[in-house]
């Protein structure tokens, strides 16, 4: 099997004396979509707050390879680096653009250490050098490729506040892209999308995946996107991984459904008995 | 109508003073919402840094008056933008995520720090420069009264346009200053793209200083002698104008600095000389009683 891309070993992040994550270790690899799923207050933003440098670990080690085959240990990394040299990306569950700037800005913000070494701290972009503007057009194009993945050129230079709330979501996705990351964590994507944006959706980060050699570490509520889109699914509750596997399998694992309905952690075994009895029928039914 | 003429003229002259001073205050605060009491000071030592280039070059290498101007308004942009890089990395840098007054209070130890330093090292007297550019154009005479428009004036009016134009198109154009509006509305978000914020806020600092330092070869220029408590007032008198203007807005902090400007040298044309500064801050309390954030800021409106 070949590296992961991104490998989280022994995570623990507490707050005082809550333990938000306890030792929790996954692997996200190259190409694929991997969800992250849990019921409310499982930990799953504090594990992308810890991949993305919000948060200092408690103990453990988060590795990110990159195609060069080097290994960066994303915890030491200082905030900007983890974009810059990382090269990871993440969108907020609730929603953090830069409002007062346009669409376009806001893709060319993603985009400034490029600019900025072209420019030479922007000195010589004041004076016209050749090589900034070639940095900034070639910037540009790539914004308005995302703009128009995205559906937004039309209003690259609206204000990012002005624009309606699905489509502040996708100018989310799309700036993060402009960093050209290797791994984009998404924070709950389809949140607040209506079905026909949500599907809209779904195509995106499939294209991304596929087409941008771009993973995805996805955390996401509404069960039909992860089923349908992701290639590997990760299960969380109470900080602890309680499953791990293709979407199929989570799907059917005791475990998880009784994290979902709430049973308690010796009533387990008895769920795990139901349903395997309702299985049983149901395909005694089928037949 | 003469009288009114000549103040107005002097008056955009002072008001363009404040104004580049202003610019600093209002960048820093635009950024980390921090006021740097220091930046008056900080406007100082570029005066004083100006100062001993200017004697060095034109009385010690007897370079002409107008080479020796340019070349002290470059290296005057440059050390005093050090010097205020130093004190941002000392003073300010090790306090950020610190409760929010810190780091004010550390701007205020700086400012008092810095006119020392400059008393012990430059001495407490004003130090004069020989008087430079005394032309001036007459424009028109009424009542035996001439209006004149000093050569010192249109410099100080035509370089602060122009700096003014530089530094709008480094914001509003440059990656430079997208990173800094980006760093304005959300640090951290800004850190996850890639932008390294304490450099941008170091730069911030350094653009803050480099107009102060224009704003101080100006002074000297304008009023012929600088001393080391020479920062207190006008300085203030900047953060006036800059909260005037509504504070974080850069055309903002020019407009109330030259408003500043303006209701100083009228008020001490048609009042009391003894007064201008009350009339200046009383203007400011008024003027925020009715327009809170200033007259060009925005208004935070926040979503519920």
């Amino acid at each position: 099997m070949t590296t992961p891309l991104l490998k989280v070993e022994h995570l623990t992040m507490r707050f005082g004396g809550l333990t938000a994550i306890g030792d929790l270790s996954f692997e996200a690899h190259s190409g694929q979509i991997t969800a992250l799923i849990g019921p409310n207050g499982a930990g799953k933003t504090t594990v992308f707050n810890c991949i993305t440098g919000f948060y200092k670990p408690t103990e453990g080690m988060i590795t990110l390879t990159q195609p060069d085959g080097q290994k960066l240990l994303l915890e030491r990394l200082p905030g900007h680096d983890i974009n810059w040299k990382g090269r990871v990306a993440r969108t907020f569950q609730n929603i953090r653009l830069f409002g007062g700037m346009t669409l376009l800005e806001n893709l060319l913000v993603a985009q400034h250490n490029v600019l900025m070494n072209a420019s030479g701290l922007s000195i010589l972009g004041i004076f016209g050098a050749r090589s900034y503007k070639r940095a900034e057009k070639e910037a540009i194009e790539l914004a308005e490729y995302w703009l128009e993945k995205t559906g937004l050129i039309d209003r690259a230079d609206d204000a990012a506040a002005d624009l309606p709330y699905g489509d502040q979501r996708r100018l989310e996705i799309a700036r993060a892209m402009c960093t050209q990351p290797l791994l984009l964590c998404l924070d709950e994507p389809a949140a607040g999308l209506n079905p026909r944006e949500s599907l809209l959706l779904n195509d995106l980060l499939i294209s991304i995946c596929r087409e941008h050699k771009t993973s995805i570490l996805l955390i996401e509520h509404d069960m039909s996107v992860v089923m349908q889109i992701s290639d590997h699914v990760v299960v969380l509750d109470y900080g602890r991984k309680i499953a791990d596997g293709p979407p199929d399998a989570v799907k059917n694992d005791p475990k998880v459904i009784a994290a979902y309905l709430g049973v308690e952690d010796d009533e387990v075994e008895k769920t795990e008995a139901e349903i395997a009895t309702i299985a049983a029928h149901a395909k005694g039914d089928a037949r | 109508m003469e009288v009114f003429v000549q103040q107005l003229i002097n008056g955009l002259t002072l008001g363009s003073i404040y104004g580049l001073i202003a610019i600093g205050y209002t960048m820093v605060f635009g950024i980390i919402g921090m006021v740097n009491f220091a930046h008056g000071d900080v406007f100082m030592v570029g005066a004083f840094i100006a100062l001993i280039f200017f004697l060095l070059l034109s009385t010690w290498f007897g370079w002409a008056l107008i080479p020796a101007l340019m070349i002290v308004l470059v290296l005057g942009m440059v050390f005093t933008g050090l010097w205020n890089w130093a004190i941002e990395r000392v003073a300010y840098r090790p306090l950020r995520g610190s409760f929010r007054l810190a780091p004010l209070i550390s701007a205020i130890g700086m400012s008092i720090f810095l006119s020392n330093l400059i008393q012990v090292v430059q001495g407490p007297r004003n130090k004069p420069v020989p008087p430079m550019f005394t032309q001036s154009v007459p424009l028109f005479t009424e009542n035996g009264y001439t209006v004149a428009i000093g050569y010192k004036q249109i410099a100080i009016m035509v370089i602060t346009v122009v700096l003014l134009a530089v530094f709008w198109y480094i914001v509003q154009k440059t990656s430079l200053g997208r990173a800094q509006r980006a760093c304005e509305q959300d640090q951290k978000m800004a850190a996850l793209l890639g932008v390294d914020v304490d450099k941008t806020i170091s730069l911030t600092f350094v653009m803050g200083a480099a107009l102060a330092a224009v704003a101080g070869v100006m002074y000297i220029m304008y009023y012929g002698v600088v001393n080391f408590s020479d920062g207190f007032v006008p300085g203030v008198k900047a953060f006036t104008a800059a909260v005037l203007g509504g504070i974080g807005s850069l055309p903002g902090a020019v407009l109330g600095g030259l408003l500043i400007g303006l209701i100083e040298t009228m008020w001490s044309a048609y009042f009391s000389i003894d007064y201008k500064d009350v009339a200046a801050f009383s203007i400011l309390a008024i003027v925020l009683v009715f327009l809170p954030t200033g007259i060009l800021g925005r208004p935070e409106v926040e979503k519920v």
